[in-house]
Order: C-alpha cells, then sequence, then structure tokens
C-alpha cells in the first residue's frame, strides 16, 4: 500500500469527502494518518465539524480501533518562510523578502513555486520519521487539486527542476519527484457516474501515465442505489396505468378511478421513472468507459441523508470492505 | 426589495407551485435584451454547469437578436465540438445554427434600437492561455526584445499556466473582446480556479508585483550597479538578490532577471490595461451572475462570491441554480411513499412464508390520514378493468388468473414509490440548502434551471437550457407531465 495516497477528481465529485473518508479508513485499527489540504479552501475543517485549520498538524479524528486522523491545510506562503527557516536559517532574510513583495510573488506568481512547496511539504510529512527511526505518520493523504490541473501540479517538481538546474530549489524540486514517481505515491481519480467527470477521469489518467506518475484507482462517488430493476423498467413501458392506479390505491394512498388520488400519482411516478431509466441507461455506459480504464473501479453510495460527519465514517467502512486500506 | 419584484416573485410562485421556498426571482431575458448589459461574466465553483449556462446565455442572446460573443475557459470536448471552437486558435469563430427568434423582420442593421432585433450573431473562443500571452508580448515589444521574452525559460513556464496565469488571460482577453467593439455582449465563463476568485484578484496582484521594490530589486544588477551615490541602498539590494539567487539557485535568477528586464518596458502597459479591466468589471453594463447547484458546497462558494462581489464593487445581476429537481407528485411525501411501498411489498414476504395474504388491505389508516374528503376506492363504470382489478384488490385471496401479474405491478409500483420517496428527499434536501443561501442574502435574485437526466451537447439542449432559465421554474424533463 502506498504511503502518499493523492486524490483528485472533477469539481463537485466530492474529491475532499472522498480523502477524508480515505484517511479515516486508513487510520483504522491504531494507524497514524495525515490528511493534507492544498488548496487554502478549508474544506476538511467544513467536512470534520471544525474550526478553521491553521497552518500546524493537529488531530481532528479518532478512527475505529484507536487510529487518529491529523489534518494539516499547508499556506503556501507559511511553508515557504518554513523551509527558508529550516534549510537555510533564513529566518531575517525572509522576513525582508516578504517586506518586498518576494514571498507574495514567488508563492503567487512565479511558475510553480506555489505547487513546489504544498508537494514538498506533503512529501516531507511522508518521510518524517520519529526519534526512534519510525515514520510519523503510516500514510499521507493529499485533497489534491482537480483533475484537470493534477498531472502539472504533481509533475512541477520536474518542471522546476528543469528550470532552475542546480541550487537547493533544484535539489528540493528532485528529491519529491522520486517520490511522486515512486511506488510509494498511487494517485485516486473520483468521479461521478456522468459524461463529462468520466471524460475527463479519462483523460487525466491518459496524462498522469503519460508523465510516468502512479495511477491508482477509480473511485465512483454518490452512486444511487438501483430502485428498479431490469424487469421493472421493462414493465414500466408496457403497464396499464389503470393497474398501476389500482395498486397504488391498494397501498393506502387514495382512489384508483379517474381523478382520484392514486390516479393522479401515476402519470408523475411514470415520469419519473422514465427520467430513472435514462439516468440508468447512462449510467450503464459510463460504468463501460470506466471499465475500460483497466484500473480498479470502487463506488461509494450517495447519502442520503446528505454529507456529515456520520457519513463520513459510513464511507470510510465502505472504504475498508471494499479493501482500499 | 422593491415592490414591484415583490409582486413578480408572489405571482411566479402561485402559478408554479415552487419546489424550493420562493425569492426574488431572476428575469434573465431583460437583462440579455437590455443593449447596455455589455458583459455577463458567469462566476462559481467548479462543476456547477458553468460552461454550459455561459454558452446557453450566449445562444439565447443571439437568438433575442444580439451579437454576442462567448469566452469559454475550459469546455467540455462534445460541447465545444457542437459549437465549432474545438480547434484552438485563440479568436472568436462564428457558430452555426443559430436560429432567429427575435421575432422582428430580418434587417441587416445591428445598432441602435432596444429590446428584440433581427440578425443576431453567436461567436465563441476558447481561451488560449499561452497564446494570449504570447499575443501581448508582440503587441507591445519591439521584434527583438519579443523574441527575447518569448525564448526565456522562465516566460515559457510562466505562460504556459501556472497559477494565476489563467485567470489573468481570461480577464486580458475580456478587455481585448472589450476593446474591439464588434460585439455588442461579451459572455465570458470564468476559469475553475483554486479559489474560484482568482481572477478577481490577478489584475491586482500583477498590479502591485509589478509596482514593488521586488522589480527593483531584480532589476537592481543591471539599473543601479555602477551609480554612485546609491552604495548604500546597492548592498542591501545585493543582499536580496543574494538570498534570492541562494534560493532559485543563480542560473534560475539570471533567468529571471532578464525575464523582467526584457518586460520592464511592458509593464506600464500591463498595469494600465488590468487597471482598465477591473474597473471594466465594476462598470454598470457588466452583470455578474454566480453559478451553483443546490448542494451546500457549490452555495457556500455562491454566498462567498456574492459577499466578495459586493465588497469588490462588481455588480450582481443574480444567482442561477442548476440542476434543481421537482415532481409533479409533491403531495405525496417521502415517508408515506415509503409506508406505501412497505405495505405493497409485505404480502409477498408473507406469502414467501406461507401464503397468509392477510395483511395486503390493513392500512387503510393511511388513506384517512391523508385528508378528511379522500376518495374511498369505488368502481369506475366507465373502466370495466377498473373494475376488475379493484374487485381483487378488495379480495384477500389473488386470484388465480392474475396473481402473477398483480405481483410484480404492485412490485413495481413499490418501485416507483421508493423512487419518489427519493426524490422527496432530495427536494428537501435541496430545499434546506437553498434556504440556508436566501436566509443569508435574502436580496440576491435567484433563476432555477431543472436539473436534466444527461449532460448538454448540441445547440438543442443548449436552447433547451435557455429556455430552462428564462422560464424559471423547474420543470420534469418529460414533456407529456409539462403539458
Amino acid at each position: 500500500m502506498s504511503r502518499l495516497q493523492v486524490v483528485s477528481g472533477k469539481g463537485g465529485t466530492g474529491k475532499t469527502t472522498v480523502a477524508a473518508a480515505l484517511a479515516l479508513a486508513l487510520a483504522t485499527e491504531g494507524k497514524r494518518t495525515l490528511l493534507v489540504e492544498v488548496e487554502g479552501r478549508q474544506g476538511i475543517a467544513q467536512l470534520f465539524e471544525t474550526e478553521a485549520l491553521p497552518y500546524e498538524e493537529r488531530k481532528i479524528a479518532v478512527a475505529p480501533g484507536g487510529g487518529e486522523v491529523y489534518a494539516l491545510a499547508i499556506d503556501p506562503e507559511l511553508a515557504l518562510l518554513d523551509y527558508l527557516q529550516m534549510f537555510y536559517k533564513m529566518g531575517g532574510a525572509g522576513r525582508a523578502l516578504k517586506k518586498l513583495g518576494a514571498i507574495d510573488f514567488a508563492t503567487t506568481i512565479a511558475p510553480g513555486l506555489r505547487d513546489v512547496l504544498l508537494t514538498g511539504k506533503a512529501c516531507e510529512a511522508v518521510r518524517r520519521k520519529d526519534k526512534s527511526g519510525r515514520f510519523v505518520y503510516d500514510y499521507v493523504v493529499m485533497d489534491a487539486p482537480p483533475t484537470g490541473r493534477i498531472t502539472r501540479f504533481l509533475n512541477v517538481n520536474d518542471e522546476v527542476a528543469g528550470l532552475a538546474r542546480i541550487g537547493p530549489i533544484h535539489n528540493q524540486a528532485q528529491a519529491v519527484m522520486r517520490v511522486l514517481k515512486s511506488a510509494e505515491t498511487a494517485v485516486h481519480m473520483v468521479t461521478l457516474l456522468e459524461e463529462m467527470p468520466v471524460q475527463e477521469t479519462a483523460d487525466g489518467i491518459a496524462e498522469l501515465r503519460a508523465a510516468r506518475l502512479p495511477v491508482g484507482r477509480i473511485i465512483v462517488n454518490m452512486v444511487r442505489p438501483e430502485v428498479l430493476d431490469a424487469a421493472d423498467l421493462e414493465l414500466v413501458r408496457s403497464v396499464p396505468r389503470a393497474a398501476v392506479a389500482k395498486s397504488l390505491s391498494s397501498a393506502g394512498l387514495g382512489g384508483a378511478r379517474r381523478g382520484g388520488n392514486a390516479e393522479r400519482l401515476v402519470d408523475p411516478l411514470l415520469a419519473q421513472a422514465d427520467e430513472y431509466a435514462e439516468r440508468h441507461a447512462l449510467e450503464h455506459e459510463q460504468r463501460a468507459v470506466l471499465d475500460e480504464l483497466g484500473l480498479p473501479v470502487h463506488e461509494l453510495p450517495l447519502l442520503a441523508e446528505g454529507m456529515d460527519l456520520a457519513g463520513l465514517y459510513e464511507l470510510a467502512g465502505e472504504l475498508r470492505e471494499q479493501g482500499l486500506s | 426589495m422593491s415592490r414591484p419584484e415583490a409582486a413578480h416573485a408572489h405571482d411566479a410562485a402561485r402559478q408554479h407551485p415552487p419546489h424550493l421556498s420562493p425569492a426574488r426571482v431572476l428575469d434573465l431575458d431583460p437583462l440579455l435584451d437590455d443593449p447596455s448589459t455589455r458583459i455577463v461574466v458567469c462566476c462559481g465553483a467548479g462543476g456547477v454547469g458553468k460552461t454550459t449556462t455561459a454558452a446557453a446565455l450566449g445562444l439565447r442572446a443571439a437568438e433575442r437578436g444580439r451579437k454576442v460573443v462567448v469566452l469559454t475557459i475550459d469546455p467540455a470536448r462534445r460541447l465545444a465540438q457542437s459549437m465549432g471552437i474545438d480547434s484552438l486558435d485563440n479568436t472568436p469563430r462564428r457558430v452555426k445554427g443559430v436560429e432567429d427568434h427575435s421575432g422582428a423582420s430580418r434587417s441587416d442593421s445591428v445598432e441602435g434600437g432596444g429590446g428584440r432585433r433581427a440578425g443576431g450573431e453567436l461567436h465563441a473562443m476558447m481561451l488560449d492561455m499561452k497564446r494570449t500571452f504570447d499575443e501581448i508580448v508582440e503587441a507591445h515589444a519591439d521584434p527583438e526584445r519579443a523574441s527575447a521574452i518569448l525564448g526565456n525559460p522562465f516566460y515559457q513556464s510562466l505562460s504556459a499556466g501556472f497559477a494565476g496565469t489563467q485567470e489573468y488571460m481570461a480577464m486580458e482577453k475580456l478587455g481585448q473582446l472589450r476593446a474591439k467593439d464588434e460585439w455588442d455582449l461579451i459572455v465570458v465563463d470564468t476559469p475553475p480556479s483554486r479559489s474560484a476568485l482568482d481572477f478577481l484578484d490577478a489584475p491586482k496582484r500583477l498590479g502591485s508585483f509589478l509596482d514593488g521594490k521586488l522589480i527593483r530589486v531584480l532589476l537592481a544588477p543591471a539599473k543601479v550597479g555602477g551609480r554612485a551615490g546609491m552604495k548604500f541602498l546597492n548592498v542591501g539590494m545585493s543582499m536580496m538578490t543574494g538570498a534570492l539567487g541562494k534560493l532559485l539557485g543563480g542560473q534560475l535568477l539570471k533567468d529571471v532577471q532578464t525575464f523582467v528586464a526584457a518586460m520592464d518596458s511592458m509593464f506600464g502597459g500591463f498595469r494600465t490595461r488590468a487597471d482598465a479591466t477591473y474597473k471594466l468589471l465594476q462598470a454598470p453594463g457588466t452583470a455578474f451572475l454566480v453559478v451553483a447547484a443546490p448542494e451546500r458546497d457549490a452555495l457556500r462558494e455562491a454566498a462567498y462570491f456574492v459577499e466578495r462581489l459586493a465588497a469588490e464593487d462588481m455588480p450582481l445581476a443574480g444567482l442561477v441554480l442548476n440542476r434543481v429537481h421537482g415532481s409533479g407528485a409533491d403531495r405525496l411525501s417521502a415517508e408515506r411513499a415509503l409506508a406505501a411501498a412497505e405495505n405493497l411489498e409485505e404480502p409477498r414476504i408473507v406469502d414467501q412464508e406461507g401464503g397468509k395474504a392477510g395483511l395486503r388491505n390493513s392500512p387503510d389508516t393511511y388513506d384517512s390520514s391523508e385528508s378528511a374528503a379522500s376518495e374511498a376506492p369505488a368502481p369506475d363504470a366507465g373502466s370495466p378493468a377498473v373494475t376488475d382489478m379493484e374487485h381483487t384488490a378488495a379480495t384477500d385471496e389473488p386470484q388465480p388468473a392474475t396473481p402473477h401479474l398483480e405481483r410484480s405491478v404492485d412490485q413495481l409500483t413499490a418501485g416507483l414509490l421508493r423512487l419518489h420517496s427519493e426524490r422527496m428527499q432530495l427536494l428537501s434536501r435541496e430545499q434546506r440548502t437553498r434556504d440556508r443561501f436566501t436566509a443569508l442574502h435574502p436580496e440576491v435574485a435567484v433563476a432555477e434551471v431543472a436539473a436534466l437526466p444527461g449532460d448538454v451537447h448540441d445547440l438543442a439542449g443548449l436552447r433547451d437550457i435557455g429556455n430552462r432559465l428564462a422560464a424559471n421554474r423547474p420543470e420534469l424533463p418529460d414533456p407529456a407531465v409539462g403539458a
């Protein structure tokens, strides 16, 4: 099992939720995981129903069996100052640079430096050991940028190592790339059973493979339960309206005669069934597209009550059952 | 909220029982038809249908007689193909297949006149960041300097799209399109940003960078190097460049310095245009539409947008709420539907356990709980088939002729009820989410777009979305229900 688990996916697919559930699943039974946020949206804090996360590793959840989940929202500016202090004892110079606007420049405009800092910090957490030589975190899970930007984000160190051909940034970038391109890393894609997210997933995986980054699994999120089976869908096309009205009436929903309460439910209910059938067919097509990508595909259910902390534990349990941790 | 708007909202609510609680209704046609509306910016979190909304608004405005250009950032492939903009050449292309729905007689004159005019056109383009950046360099630097910049490794990485560049280039392109004055309406799709707001910050950030001391530090060796009387400053400067060199590596610093030196003459222009674009966004001819879906995260982002736009004095027209679900049977609650489904499924299980089907008609209490006026199942004289069925249902033991069909129909009906129960749960979840937003921002007008089962990838689909946007009420896709 790779120690750095990167979770990407198109916007709106719930990648933060899946990343958090994965961190929880991997922490089960006494393990310790670090959940890393790189996009400054405080999505993790919202999910775990805590206040905004500072730039520091802090325990946010306890997993079943005594494991722990830590979370870290990486602030690129603080990460840069941190980095200057740690490696070059440049605290003072760092402050001077900040005054000049150089830190702002470096973390927002300078090509890729921001991404170097973000990936660098995550890789540092992966490699960190305690005094007894044990890894501080068993796993690091990264809530990464969306599918459209993930390859560039992870590959930025290659680019920067090419730009800065010598010096500490070059070395740092090379070290990060060694982790990201090894079996220590797995990049997972979260998708929905809809055309656009599936297409983006396929494109994203092709890009990751071209950049020789390790692709992990496909996680289909918010899968709706199957309510009508093939026989039902067959029958729905030919069933007499009166028979459905009758059945509704016998279930206690009013009169089956024309204009009766049960009878008036028939059209809208059948319309909803047609919609379901159309969506069902689309989902079937999208599953086939995903299957062709040659990666393990996992499915997580849509939670009827919406996403909350209890739901997160439920999804984590689901991921464990499906062998993701 | 002004009186006429309130009346409008109330009217809409009465005519079409709202699936979500009533709020101010955003009427999009007047906005699109108004000749003083020159720019519409669609913004919102990723995955809420921003690009589709922008394209649908553009098509609708064109078919209502305006000459429109849609600037998209990253359209889905099939949508781009359907609009003929899947090839990247960074210039607007005319979209074929636009119809004239303006109702006015066809004429070549597009100038002047209010409201609906004939002769609308739709043009569309997809942003090529690198190309846009290159064009700026080529337009504002002499050829020698331009080639020095274009060949600089630092520039090449910067223009290929690192943080902020896409946002800045989108705004740059918007400024260019507006300056050309070839279109009377520009619809902009914003980049799927990390914070979704970077496009607002990009011009400012670039401006402050260009005005900043850093530029002077970077230029220091070249500019202040030999001057006397600057010695003290110079020492400070070289300490800074020393620190930068240590951090970036000497060769990268040199690339950056060469780049900055080459760009130096253009910086003034960058800043002027960045400021101009920012002001353009605040101008009265600009309308921001925040796009969202009725989901917690998307609406949280939308609320943030609304606040941020207000803080920046950007004119917000309203919220477009995509993928709103409705139901033609919303009188039947989720709980009752589920209970009825269980009621239908029950006898089957009993059958398997030993043929006791006696529970079948017992929960008549549901009927009485519904309303005092609820009809008792009565034979319908006009329809013998129904009478037959009624008879079957009234009997405890299934009739030998029909039990199989009846059981499958019951099973199907139970499925339909479960489906409905899910739909109603979804409706109430959407409503709760939407209420939270409305409570926070009651001043924001809302246009709702009913959810579609599939994706949109042709003009007919965009036209449909446009109709839904303007009709502003969730409708089931099934025409039988709408009719």
